[in-house]
């Protein structure tokens, strides 16, 4: 035997035991009967292992520490190693404070919640579109996917703008009628008078919806919407009641997607505003990272709720009708 | 007469509504319509980007000219190129990205193929936080992760991106861990039963069936994983600092110090069209690539089942 397979023969090697059954030995102490179930979970956890190594160590450890940190004064004295001082709730009493910090996540939740249903909405009546008999269809599909292809940080900022610049596409529909605001609340009449550039926004947004519908509608059966015509349904009334309910699983996806990709896009500016405190406070940006996860969770919580328990409603609906 | 008349009445309508208004010729022009509207959407920002970087310092000033340069100018796209180091970032960028990307796809076919294929304990619980963590926001973990590698030393240099992505934690590896384990779900097991009645280890049959049946999904994967990488900048502000520089944070520090310096309205509209270039810089490797393998793009996600079977 050769040294490599010493050491591994010492970590643990497979002895053919009694009766047939295998005995995994391990540090030639612990000796496991190998079962077909014992050697399924083994190979199991050799595959996502690694993963599970990195969840602990890169992922669940780091947001343990950051809540940590959120509740004490964070200082690196010599260049690594942090001290860590327990101050209690200070930070988070410092985040709520923070009047930017405040309003950017006001902003940010009032556009999440007016963006969602605006991208699912329309991203499934360009998947809609898409999927009608026209010509060119695989033309208009890669120019619809553009976004996902070149949207980075920089490139956004350049089109949307930012905090220091104009951007190509933001300098329309500046100014809010004024009937508009004496009619809508404040963050609704300028929703409204900047509508041309939500529009535009949602769009760059929504690339990868519109696939995620596609795919859906192009796996319901024909043949359902044919037997529906025959028995005198609209196409109006066969949207509602064939294409509907089977994109619901597709709504819920692009619901998280969206959502995910709206609260981690690096041109948001909660997150430009967690990383300006980063560079005065590890603490206090902890907290402030963990006040905008628990409302992206909030948010993000209730949306999946509504979204599977309406479903649980409608299948106890078709329940009743099959017992009738 | 009158019966002519009616036909070809009757006939017109047929063409215009169709039999149910969504085979009528109004319906078509109308989707028509709104596809070449909303595809416009997405062209128009390139083709000014396009226009503004081919402007002279004379159309920049000149009020006539708005749209279209009055000739092609590349001037710009020589600073650009300068002031973005092209060659020498590009070269940094392309390795940032592809590195993580390979690895990154290979670590979740490993993954994806555990969780579809074995029965184990705590498995549930596993594929769950899969699905959270990428549901949390990398700002949560990112500052005790910046401390953890500055212990570590990994900060400024390549292994601040590869280390997460060899442990399945990189950037949206959860969607790339989900699309293998959703393709593995669809093949049958019965393949792997017969390669291991002829006695086939575990690693063999992953290596010697299971990749050669997943390449679809590996395209895809690594694709997506090339260009979000790509496009990433929050992480490698973050983590590479000035120590590895990519093309879009170059852009982005010659972006905001162009803005600290400009004195006159002719520079800033020089720095402006210079912008627009460095853009069109950065993007076009990517709509290069996009452009050739754009079947893999779309065509993936249709096959990787990621919509919510």
């Amino acid at each position: 035997m050769k040294w490599y397979q010493k050491i591994l023969n010492f970590i643990g090697h497979i002895n053919r035991g009694k009766f047939g059954v295998d005995e995994l030995i391990i540090f030639k102490v612990i000796k496991v009967k190998l079962t077909n179930k014992k050697r399924q979970a083994i190979a199991g956890y050799l595959f996502i292992g690694i993963w599970v190594i990195g969840f602990i160590w890169l992922t669940l450890y780091p947001i343990i520490m950051s809540l940590i940190y959120g509740f004490s004064n964070v200082t690196i004295p010599g260049g690594s190693g942090v001290r860590i001082q327990f101050i209690g709730a200070d930070n988070f009493i410092t985040v709520l404070n923070d009047i930017q910090f405040i309003s950017v996540l006001q902003a940010f939740v009032l556009q999440l919640l007016l963006y969602l249903p605006l991208t699912i909405i329309i991203s499934m009546i360009i998947a809609i579109l898409l999927n009608q008999k026209i010509k060119l269809r695989g033309f208009f599909r890669s120019i619809f996917f553009l976004p996902v292809i070149i949207a980075s940080g920089p490139i956004m900022a350049t089109l949307f703008g930012s905090n220091e610049r104009l951007g190509i596409l933001s300098n329309v529909g500046d100014e809010v009628p004024a009937i508009l605001e004496s009619l809508l609340p404040v963050f609704l009449a300028n929703f409204v008078g900047d509508l041309y550039t939500h529009l535009i926004n949602i769009l760059w947004f929504s690339g990868v919806q519109i696939i995620l519908f596609l795919a859906g509608l192009q796996k319901i059966n024909k043949e359902v919407y044919e037997a529906a015509s025959i028995d005198g349904a609209s196409p109006w009334e066969s949207f509602w009641k064939i294409t509907l309910p089977s994109l619901k699983p597709i709504i819920l996806v692009s619901s998280i997607y969206t959502i995910v990709m709206l609260s981690t896009f690096s041109t948001n500016q909660v997150l430009f505003r967690i990383n300006v405190v980063r560079q005065q406070s590890f603490g206090q940006a902890s907290a402030l990272a963990w006040v905008y996860f628990l409302v992206v969770g909030l948010v993000l919580g209730v949306v999946v709720f509504l979204l599977t328990y309406e479903k649980k409603t409608v299948e106890k609906k078709l329940l009743m009708e099959v017992k009738r | 007469m009158q019966k002519t008349n009616h036909f070809v009445l009757s006939k017109t309508r047929k063409l215009l509504l169709g039999k149910h208004f969504s085979d009528g010729l109004i319906f078509k022009v109308l989707v028509y319509f709104l596809l070449v509207v909303i595809g416009f959407v997405f062209v128009y920002p390139i083709l000014v980007m396009l226009s503004y970087s081919l402007m002279s310092l004379e159309d920049l000033i000149n009020p006539m000219v708005s749209q279209v340069p009055s000739s092609f100018y590349f001037n710009n796209y020589v600073d650009a190129f300068r002031a973005l180091d092209y060659i020498n970032v590009f070269i940094q960028s392309l390795v940032v990205t592809l590195l993580p990307a390979l690895i990154q796809t290979f670590v979740a076919s490993l993954i994806g193929y555990g969780f579809a294929r074995f029965e184990f304990p705590l498995k549930k619980l596993w594929l769950a936080l899969v699905v959270i963590v990428y549901m949390i926001p990398p700002q949560v973990y990112m500052i005790p992760r910046f401390v953890l590698f500055n212990d570590l030393g990994l900060l400024n240099n390549i292994g601040a991106i590869l280390v997460p992505a060899t442990f399945g934690q990189g950037l949206n590896a959860s969607i790339f861990i989900l699309i293998f384990y959703q393709f593995y779900k669809m093949i049958p097991k019965a393949l792997d039963e017969a390669a291991q009645i002829d006695g086939a280890s575990r690693l063999y049959i992953y290596f010697k069936i299971a990749i050669p049946l997943s390449i679809p999904s590996f395209i895809t994967s690594f694709l997506f994983s090339f260009v979000w990488q790509w496009n990433e900048t929050y992480q490698t502000f973050i983590f590479l600092g000035d120590g590895w520089q990519t093309l879009q944070t170059r852009l982005a520090i010659f972006v905001s110090a162009a803005q600290g310096n400009q004195v006159t309205i002719i520079e800033s509209a020089q720095n402006e069209a210079q912008a627009m270039a460095g853009n069109l810089l950065i993007i076009i490797p990517m709509l290069i690539v996009y452009f050739i393998l754009q079947r893999h793009f779309i065509e993936g996600i249709d096959k990787s089942g990621i919509t919510g079977e």
